[in-house]
This record gives structure tokens, C-alpha cells and sequence, in this order.
């Protein structure tokens, strides 16, 4: 299980987040900044769901109330449920992100992020 | 369980729920979100107080939500550092909430205010009496983005370019703290925090403990404020209005980064030497870093907003040495910040009611005209520089001698230095906000209103009384009994798990 | 540009709006009530609802839509879905837990089952539903000091 093509996603998922901090950390656009930090939740919501996965497992839904099949051979579904929870809390994160970012254009009339800059000391 | 061991989600449930109800009624009668504000902040602190007898009397308290069969549900813990943490929030959230009756007129929308206010303490709340992974950084977050709102409150230049960037730096903590929790669940296959420390000290830490540990201390210092993580807090904390100063500098970064780092660094990942090193420079770096910065300042509350830098690196610094003394010091120090630094922050936003602005060169001779604000900011002065015989020198005492009993003379010699410092900037403070000649611009500034008056003589009250809470039987039940559970590390998970089965 | 683009979208997207609208909801509302034996639950049905609402703005203009659901009847469901919520979960008190499923359970997989789920996905819709629909309103519908004149 150790082959470089079995490790790839989380490699990739991780590449991703750091894009995503990338974007946070350097641009200087508050919208790119936004988006940025969308990259990077997104990418440890994905990280978080691949940390659940089993080689030729199923979905963790019972379909049926056989018994026989419950349980089965099933992916871990506590992480699914738990990304369900982050990803509720980056919306609301991600609404007050882009409330602010409004008001922010209104009161200083640009989005560069270099500009506004008026608490210095 | 006992029938006291249910104010264990209500300490949760009350808040959240005064703040829904204020959300949905808030605009139907004037007084009615003060009203449901005061009686909320009010249950949540008698609440607390039952907690610290409830332990005295019982113990670990282990709570599962729903009684779902421990690990596999949501456990609530309530040990000696919660019910410590628990009081120390709400009496700081009860007296705000006391205080922002009269601040807050100013602001349209009112009800507003107090829902987010009431979530944040419902988040802050949260996270301290929850024993799961997952749900700390749920309850993290509640009350993290609660905080972004309320810094951007006013909606002014500066308040949205302050909470702006803070919204930015706290979110890439947060998402460094799942990402460490990601790593621990997939090492260990279970949230429940007991449970953890259990199957670590089983399987033995591998490296991804080494990674997981440092995103952890990464995203908490991040929330906490240490130095080299500190760059969002001398913006977002002068922005934010004056009540809601003082519950960050005072209540937030204390509950949603030292606790939360202390719990998971010492009870679930237990004693590494890499870690205590790493705390021990962090928090000198902090006290030093802080006082510095803030020797040059001459708006009050950006110099208020250093200081707790630096106070911060004193916990850190008390809880990094890793000895019984050093640690009750540490957690000494955190309850007797919170008392000063929010009625310093409190006193501030006194006098920018009065007078309108916050530059020290332009005040004088304030203690004339507003006796209590003058009176009140002298005592948390002399607290925070560690004059005796008020609370802050007992516990900086107890640091330092916790420093020089382990052989850190240089960290000891740090402490002390930046003592000093703090003395001398809040000296210049003194004389230039209060003593002095009365300037003519201020000749009719009146005292402030009623109940801010009340709030921040109760402050002063705790911390000339905070020595007493070094007594022998007072300090077993309060302090002794939190600084006992970070001491005893991972012994949590056994303590917890016998209550379980 | 025509008056026709001050009232939202072309002919076209308004005739398949008047369409598929009513089925987004009731999709929607599908998913909240079957949270408990399959997948969705209270937080997607509740988006789901949103997005149908959200769907008549943009093809009618804000006029349709805010006709029927003002942002004050939005926050009033918003409230009462947050505490009914947490009413469901203190009602966990009367068997002796905070948030114990109290309800009666039938057999899994059968619509009236599972205790309490049911009512907190309902609760839940109403918030995020409402929630994420007021959120939208007020950041579409922002007037700046500068535009206000």
C-alpha cells in the first residue's frame, strides 16, 4: 500500500492546502486573500475525508437492514460526518469573510491589502 | 450521574440559548436584550461557581451528551481546571456584560451586540468543559468567529481593517488546529480526549505525534497571541469597543489558546521535553517582545493590548516549567490577568466615553473629574506591575521563585526585567491620563454612568482580594485542584476512563 | 439595455424558473425529512430550500422573491428554528441527559423513526435555509453610503 501512486491524493491534498495558505499569506487582492482561504478549508475538509478511506471499502450508508451487509467492509463514516461540520463552519466563516470585505471597499475604496493600512505602531 | 452533574451542558446551553432568544426577540423591547444578556451571564456564573464545589465535593465530573456509551459519544468533562477556567470566563463575562448596558447605547442594534456576545461566551464556555477533539474545535470556532464580528462591530475604518486581519490570521490558525486533529484521529482512531492519551501512551508517539503536536501549538499559540503569532493582536484589540477589549484580551485568548493548548499538549499528547522547551522560549520571547513594543506607545488601549503580550508570556513562561509551583503560578497569573487587564480595558473605554479619544498626550488630570475610573485604573495598574499588595504580585512572585526553584536563573531574570518595564509604562500612564494637570478641553468631563461604575468597582474589589485566594483551604479547592490535572498529564485518561466504565 | 433586464433574466430562464422552482423546494424539503435513512439531513436540505428561493431572484429580480420571503419573516425562521433546536435538545432532560433521544424509535429505516433526529433536521433546515437566504439578501442587497444617493 505504500506505492507512490497509493499516496498521491493526500500528497496532492496537501499541495492544495498549501496553495491555499499561499494565497492567504501573499496576495495581496482581499478577494484573492478570500479565496485563498477557501482553497485551504476545502483542502483539509478533502484531507480529512481521504483519512477515512479504506482500500475496497463501500459508502458507510445502510441501504438496507440486512444484517448481513451492515457493516460490512464499510469506509470510517465518523470523519464524514465530521467534515460536514467544517464545512458548515467555513461558510459562516466565509460569509462574515466577504461581509467584511464589503464594507472594507466601501469605506476605503480599494481592495489591495497593502493599502490599507492606517493601524501601524 | 448526580443530578449537580447536569449544570455541566448548561453551562453551555444557557448562553446559547439567551443568545437565540435575544436573536429572535431582541427587537421587540428596548430592555429586553440587556435583560436576557444580564440574566444569561448571571446563570452561566453561579453555574460556575456550583462547578468548582461540584468538583470539590465529586471529583472528575464526566458528562456524555445523549448517554451515548463512552468513547464512541461526545464526552463533557468538568475537572479542576475546567470549573478554574469556567469561573474565570464567566466573572469576566457577567461584569462586561454589566458594563456594556451603558457603553453599548451608542451603537444602533443593540441586539446584536449581545447575540454575539452571548455566543462567544457560549463558545468560550464550550471549549472548556467539552473532553472531545473534534467538538473543542467546533466549540473553537463559535466563539472564534463570534469575535471577528464583534471586532468589526462599529463597522469604522479601523475596526474593519483590524478585524479583517484578524479574521485572516485566526482562520489559518483554526485550520492548522483541524489539521493537527486530522493527523491525531488518524494515528489514533478516536476523538474522545481520554481515549487518545490512552491509545498514545499504548501505541507510543510516532512522528506524526511530532507533526500533529506542532500544527497544535502553531494554531493555539496563534490564538493565544504568543510571539512570533501575535501580529493580528495590537490591531484587533484597541479596535474592538472597550467591552469587547476586554473579553478578548481578557477572557479570549486564555480559554481558546492557553487552556486549550495546555489540555491537549499536556493531557492528551503528554510530557515531551521538545514541547516544554519550546513553551518556556515562547513565553520568555513574549514577555520580553510585549513590554518593549509597549514602552513607546501613547495610545492607551494599543499599550493595554502589548501588555497582554506580554502577561501572556508570563502564563506560558509559569506553565512551560513544568513544576507544581510553576504551574499554579502560570494559572494564578492567567485568572489575575483576566480581573486587571479587562478592568484596565474597561477603564479605557471610561474615559474614551467621557472624553472621546484614546491618545495619552491628550489627556491630564482625569482623576478630578472621574474619581472611579481614576481610582479603579490606579489598582489594576499597581496589579499588572506587581506592587503588593495586590494580586499580581503573588502570582509573578510565585513564577519567579517556580523559575529559580528549577534552575532557569536567565528566564527568572527575564521575568523580573520585564516586571519592571511594566511598572514604568504604566507609571507614564498614570501621569499622563490621570495625574496631572486637569486639561482645559476636559473641564466638563463627568464620572461615567451607573453601572459601568459598578462593574469596574467589583473588578477592583477581586483584585485587591486576589491574595486571598492563596489561603490553604481556598487554594486547594480552586487552584491546586487545577494546576493538580495539568500536572498529572496523561493520568487524565486513566481518572476519566474509571469514571466511564 | 432594455427594461427587461432590471427585473432579472431573459424570457427563456424565467419560463424554466416558473418550472422547476416549486420542484427545487419540494426536492428539498424530500431531503430534510428522509435525513434519518438516507444521506442529506437538516444542513443540505436547508441549503437546497435556500438555493430555490435564491433561484427566484435571480431569474424574477428581488421583488419576487422578497414577496415571498421577507428578510423579516427570514429572521423570524431563523430564530425560531435555533430555538426549537435547542429546546428539543434540553427536552433530553425529561430522560435524564442533556440532547437524549426522548421520541419514540421505530423500526430503522422506516420514515417515523429514529426519536428525535427528524425534529432537529427540521429545526436545522429552518436556520440554515433561512440563514443561508438572509445572508445572501444582505450581501446582494448592501447599499453603500456612496450609492444611496
Amino acid at each position: 500500500m505504500s506505492s507512490i501512486g497509493a499516496q498521491m491524493p493526500y500528497v496532492l491534498t496537501l499541495f492544495l492546502f498549501c496553495l491555499g495558505v499561499y494565497g492567504m499569506l501573499v496576495k495581496r487582492n482581499v478577494i484573492k486573500i478570500i479565496i485563498g482561504m477557501v482553497i485551504a478549508e476545502y483542502a483539509v475538509n478533502l484531507f480529512f475525508v481521504l483519512a477515512a478511506f479504506k482500500f475496497g471499502g463501500r459508502s458507510p450508508i445502510f441501504s438496507t437492514t440486512d444484517k448481513e451487509l451492515l457493516a460490512a467492509n464499510m469506509v470510517d463514516p465518523l470523519p464524514h460526518a465530521l467534515v460536514l461540520t467544517a464545512i458548515v463552519i467555513g461558510l459562516a466563516t466565509t460569509a462574515l469573510f466577504v461581509a467584511i470585505a464589503m464594507r472594507l471597499y466601501e469605506k476605503y475604496g480599494t481592495f489591495d491589502i497593502a493599502e490599507i493600512r492606517e493601524l501601524r505602531g | 450521574m448526580t443530578p449537580g452533574s447536569a449544570i455541566v451542558p448548561l453551562a453551555v446551553a444557557i448562553p446559547l440559548g439567551g443568545a437565540f432568544l435575544v436573536a429572535l426577540l431582541g427587537r421587540q423591547a428596548r430592555w429586553l436584550p440587556d435583560a436576557l444578556g444580564l440574566l444569561a451571564t448571571l446563570a452561566a456564573f453561579v453555574l460556575s461557581l456550583f462547578a468548582v464545589r461540584l468538583v470539590a465535593a465529586e471529583g472528575i465530573v464526566v458528562y456524555s451528551v445523549g448517554e451515548r456509551v463512552l468513547p464512541y459519544g461526545i464526552a463533557m468533562v468538568l475537572d479542576g481546571l475546567s470549573a478554574f477556567m469556567l469561573v474565570t470566563v464567566n466573572i469576566i463575562a457577567f461584569l462586561v456584560a454589566i458594563f456594556s448596558i451603558d457603553y453599548m447605547e451608542r451603537f444602533t442594534a443593540k441586539w446584536q451586540f449581545y447575540t454575539l456576545f452571548l455566543l462567544m461566551v457560549a463558545g468560550m464556555n464550550g471549549v472548556v468543559v467539552t473532553g472531545d477533539m473534534f467538538n473543542l474545535f467546533v466549540f473553537l470556532e463559535i466563539a472564534a468567529v463570534a469575535s471577528y464580528a464583534l471586532v468589526a462591530f462599529g463597522t469604522e475604518r479601523h475596526e474593519l481593517e483590524a478585524a479583517f486581519k484578524y479574521a485572516v490570521m485566526g482562520s489559518l490558525g483554526s485550520l492548522c488546529i483541524l489539521l493537527g486533529i486530522v493527523f491525531l484521529y488518524s494515528y489514533t482512531s478516536t476523538l474522545n480526549m481520554a481515549d487518545m492519551a490512552r491509545v498514545l501512551a499504548a501505541q507510543g508517539r510516532g512522528n506524526i505525534t511530532l507533526l500533529a503536536g506542532a500544527l497544535l501549538l502553531f494554531g493555539f499559540g496563534l490564538k493565544a497571541a504568543a510571539v512570533p503569532f501575535h501580529a493580528w493582536l495590537p490591531d484587533a484589540h484597541p479596535s474592538a469597543p472597550a467591552p469587547i477589549s476586554a473579553m478578548l484580551s481578557g477572557v479570549l485568548i486564555k480559554s481558546l489558546g492557553v487552556y486549550a493548548m495546555c489540555r491537549v499538549l499536556f493531557n492528551v499528547i503528554g510530557e515531551m521535553r521538545i514541547v516544554q522547551e519550546t513553551l518556556l522560549f515562547m513565553g520568555a520571547l513574549s514577555m520580553i517582545v510585549g513590554v518593549f513594543l509597549a514602552i513607546g506607545q501613547w495610545d492607551l488601549k494599543r499599550l493595554l493590548a502589548y501588555h497582554s503580550i506580554s502577561q501572556i508570556g508570563y502564563v506560558i513562561l509559569g506553565i512551560g516549567l513544568w513544576t507544581p509551583l510553576g504551574i499554579l503560578g502560570g494559572l494564578f497569573h492567567l485568572f489575575n490577568h483576566s480581573v486587571f487587564k479587562s478592568l484596565l480595558f474597561l477603564g479605557s473605554g471610561a474615559v474614551e466615553y467621557s472624553t472621546g479619544t484614546r491618545d495619552l498626550q491628550q489627556m491630564g488630570g482625569l482623576r478630578v473629574k472621574m474619581p472611579v475610573t481614576g481610582s479603579t485604573t490606579l489598582v489594576a495598574s499597581m496589579s499588572i506591575a506587581g506592587v503588593p499588595p495586590f494580586n499580581g504580585f503573588w502570582s509573578k512572585l510565585i513564577i519567579i521563585m517556580a523559575a529559580v526553584q528549577s534552575d532557569r536563573l536567565g528566564y527568572a531574570f527575564w521575568a523580573v526585567l520585564a516586571s519592571l518595564l511594566t511598572l514604568a509604562s504604566f507609571m507614564k500612564v498614570m501621569k499622563y491620563a490621570f495625574f496631572g494637570k486637569l486639561g482645559e478641553r476636559w473641564a466638563s468631563v463627568k464620572e461615567v454612568p451607573f453601572f459601568m461604575q459598578l462593574s469596574m468597582i467589583a473588578l477592583a474589589v477581586i483584585c485587591v482580594a486576589g491574595g486571598l485566594l492563596l489561603l490553604p483551604d481556598v487554594q486547594k479547592v480552586f487552584l491546586e485542584a487545577a494546576a493538580n490535572v495539568l500536572e498529572n498529564g496523561t493520568a487524565y485518561a486513566r481518572v476519566v476512563f474509571s469514571e466511564v466504565q | 439595455m432594455s427594461k427587461e433586464h432590471e427585473k432579472g433574466m431573459s424570457l427563456i430562464v424565467k419560463k424554466v424558473t416558473c418550472l422547476t422552482v416549486g420542484l427545487i423546494l419540494l426536492y428539498g424539503i424530500y431531503i430534510v425529512l428522509h435525513g434519518h435513512v438516507s444521506p442529506g439531513g437538516g444542513f443540505a436540505g436547508g441549503v437546497i430550500i435556500a438555493l430555490s428561493f435564491i433561484h427566484l431572484m435571480l431569474a424574477f429580480g428581488k421583488e419576487a422573491a422578497m414577496k415571498r420571503l421577507s428578510e423579516s419573516k427570514a429572521s423570524l425562521f431563523e430564530g425560531l428554528g435555533a430555538v426549537s433546536f435547542l429546546a428539543i435538545a434540553l427536552l433530553g432532560f425529561t430522560g435524564g441527559y442533556f440532547f437524549k433521544n426522548v421520541a419514540a424509535k421505530g423500526d430503522p429505516g422506516a420514515l417515523f423513526s429514529a426519536g428525535i433526529i427528524p425534529l432537529c433536521n427540521i429545526a436545522i433546515c429552518l436556520k440554515v435555509g433561512a440563514g443561508l437566504f438572509g445572508v445572501f439578501v444582505a450581501l446582494v442587497l448592501l447599499k453603500f453610503d456612496t450609492e444611496k444617493k
